[in-house]
């Protein structure tokens, strides 16, 4: 009787110890005071940039090669040099078969899964001085340009909410997805 | 170790400056009874004299004035993040400003020295004109301003961040001769405090379909992440405040996202947009950038968790020994799997192991101090450390890391790192 006292006593103060040497996070609240303010349609219209590779949300409007050339030795040739062969800013062109190579070229072409984010990067992070400040048909022409550099495109290729989801890039199929591990 | 501001050999010089003093002292008692009457004269003679001469000038006039903000000693002044900007001054806000670590203690980093990974600036937000939204897949689309989201229920939790380049350094293929700060300083530990997303999410009611959740900043990068919806309803927080105080600009002033242990990449800074979505978006940023390169060409796209890992501080790269005796090792740990359960060091280039002292209570997805006491030899050896966490993730070698990535693996090297403590007392960056 009484060891078994002691027994408890010495099991109490195991399991506090093992409380003091794993302390529990409090608990999250869980009871919101509701203090969002519904959202209309038209500001969410002109926050939502973001392009999944389905295409949904592609703006109106689009571009050919021909004009991408143009977008492209205006506004981005001075980073990504001639042709997209890059210096100071990355490559964008050439590296398609590299990629199981000792030496590995990692661009647009070689490497993007997805034309939509082409556009979608474009779109909101670029020209790097001057964010946000090229035309949706600009945008889609220097995609354009892009792509036919990298010869995935055709010469006479036209970008737009339709064509751009439907390009497949080389490595689509080359990442592993490990979300779920 | 000869930099005058590294506290290792500012505590072996206060080590000689109390053994000089204790010397002096017992000089002083045995030569007691014949300098009494001498030092009887030398009390009066004082009374009379000002002992302001005997103090330094700080003893002597008013010091500085109250302030509304302070700062550090300016004898401090050498402690800066080391600042890399990829593109030069093409793009200055491109590209990563790394954590001195070498130069701190304990685990908290201190906000103006939080490492800081930016691509194209830190914007001055005016927190009066910004607003979070939080639409897509979901049964109310609602619109947060920061007074709104101030007055939420918040929690109080001590994570770090880490950029997933962090190290990547250390991948070239001779070891950089550079302060650990330079190699691994990609990593930071603060108190954050902000809104539990769950809370935020439920408000706004996710569909069934709804998968995912894309979070965007307010930069110039408009920098943008998938995030499985599990983690944000497991332990993402929409934070606030830092270490006490309301975000720095550099680390997403006034509201950015925290998922504790995942990569540093989508802890979205300058939060301004979540919209939930039925599968990842495929951003530039999780397709292009932070994707593991596999040496058959495939590459491991949303590896977020970031590995068991620690890098000893004390003595670290670029240092130098101050002769044989006794030193402290004394270097940082975390993991994002949990806890870190056990740290090993070798102090004989990965013969033996010895297990460090884990300094506190170990928080998960934490950085850990741990030490051990080191009496070196003054002969060259190499020192190495091994983080273990509570879920047994562990660290890889160098070779064994390298061996399991395309060659030009950049990401999530979480590689024991090694350094070299040469007979001359050099302490170097080695490959073991």
């Amino acid at each position: 009787m009484f060891t078994s006292k002691r027994m408890v006593i010495a099991m109490a103060a195991t399991a506090l110890l093992a409380a003091c040497a794993a302390p529990t996070l409090a608990p999250a609240p869980t009871k919101s005071p509701n203090l969002g303010r519904l959202a209309t349609a038209q500001e969410i219209a002109a926050a939502d940039i973001s392009i999944p590779p389905d295409g949904s949300g592609l703006p109106a409007g689009g571009g050919d090669v021909r004009q991408g050339a143009a977008v492209y030795a205006g506004k981005c040739v001075s980073c990504h040099g001639e042709k997209g062969v890059g210096k100071p800013a990355d490559a964008l062109a050439g590296g398609i078969g590299s990629l199981a190579t000792a030496t590995p070229l990692r661009t647009v072409g070689s490497y993007w899964p997805y034309a939509t984010t082409l556009f979608d990067y474009v779109r909101r992070a670029m020209p790097i001085q001057s964010p946000k400040s090229l035309t949706n048909d600009e945008i889609y022409a220097v995609t354009a340009y892009l792509l036919n550099l990298n010869g995935i495109v055709a010469e006479n290729a036209v970008m737009n909410a339709q064509s751009l989801p439907q390009v497949k890039m080389p490595n689509r199929d080359g990442f592993i997805d490990y979300s779920r591990r | 170790m000869t930099d005058h501001h590294d506290p290792v050999s500012d505590a072996v010089s206060a080590v000689a400056t109390a053994d000089a003093a204790r010397e002096r002292r017992n000089f002083l008692k045995r030569g007691a009874a014949g300098l009494a009457a001498a030092a009887a004269a030398a009390t009066t003679a004082r009374a009379a004299d000002p002992i302001g001469g005997d103090f330094p000038e700080w003893s002597t006039k008013i010091g500085t004035p109250l302030r509304g903000y302070g700062q550090p000693s300016r004898f401090e002044a050498p402690v800066q993040r080391y600042v890399q900007k990829a593109f030069g001054d093409l793009a200055p806000g491109t590209g990563g400003a790394r954590a001195p670590i070498e130069r701190l203690e304990g685990v908290i980093t201190p906000n103006g020295l939080h490492f800081d990974r930016s691509h194209n600036g830190a914007p001055d937000i005016d927190p009066a004109k910004h607003q979070l939204l939080i639409h897509g897949l979901v049964k109310k689309p609602l619109s947060f301003s920061i007074a709104d989201l101030l007055r939420y229920p918040m929690v109080s939790r001590m994570h770090f961040i880490e950029c997933s380049g962090n190290s990547g350094l250390n991948l070239a293929p001779q070891p950089p001769q550079l302060p650990a700060g330079v190699m691994h300083g990609l990593v930071s530990c603060a108190d954050w405090t902000g809104i539990p997303l769950a809370l935020l999410l439920d408000e706004a009611g996710v569909e069934p379909a709804g998968k995912w959740l894309l979070a965007e900043g307010a930069d110039s990068a408009a920098m943008s992440r998938s995030i499985p919806l599990g983690k944000c309803y497991d332990d993402a927080i929409v934070a606030l405040y830092q270490n006490g105080e309301r975000l720095r600009p550099e680390q997403g002033y006034p509201v950015r996202l925290l998922l504790p242990g995942w990569e540093g990449n989508m802890n979205v800074k300058w939060l301004r947009r979540l919209k939930v979505t039925a599968g990842p978006t495929h951003t530039k940023d999780e397709t292009s950038r932070y994707t593991d390169p596999q040496p058959d060409g495939r590459a491991r796209q949303f590896t977020f968790e970031m590995g068991a890992k620690s890098v000893i501080l004390r003595p670290s790269s670029t240092m130098s020994m101050q002769g044989a005796g006794l030193y402290e090792i004394s270097g940082i740990a975390w993991s994002g799997g949990g806890r870190i359960a056990r740290v090993e060091i070798s102090t004989d280039s990965g013969a033996t192991w010895k297990d460090a002292v884990l300094q506190g209570q170990a928080m998960p997805k934490s950085l850990v101090r741990f030490r051990l006491p080191w009496e070196w030899n003054g002969q060259a050896t190499a020192l190495q450390s091994r983080a273990t966490d509570e879920k047994g993730n562990t660290q890889p070698s160098r070779a064994a890391f390298r061996a399991e990535f395309a060659p030009d693996i950049r990401f999530h090297n979480n590689s024991i790192v090694s350094w070299a403590v040469n007979a001359d007392g050099s302490v170097k960056n080695v490959y073991l």
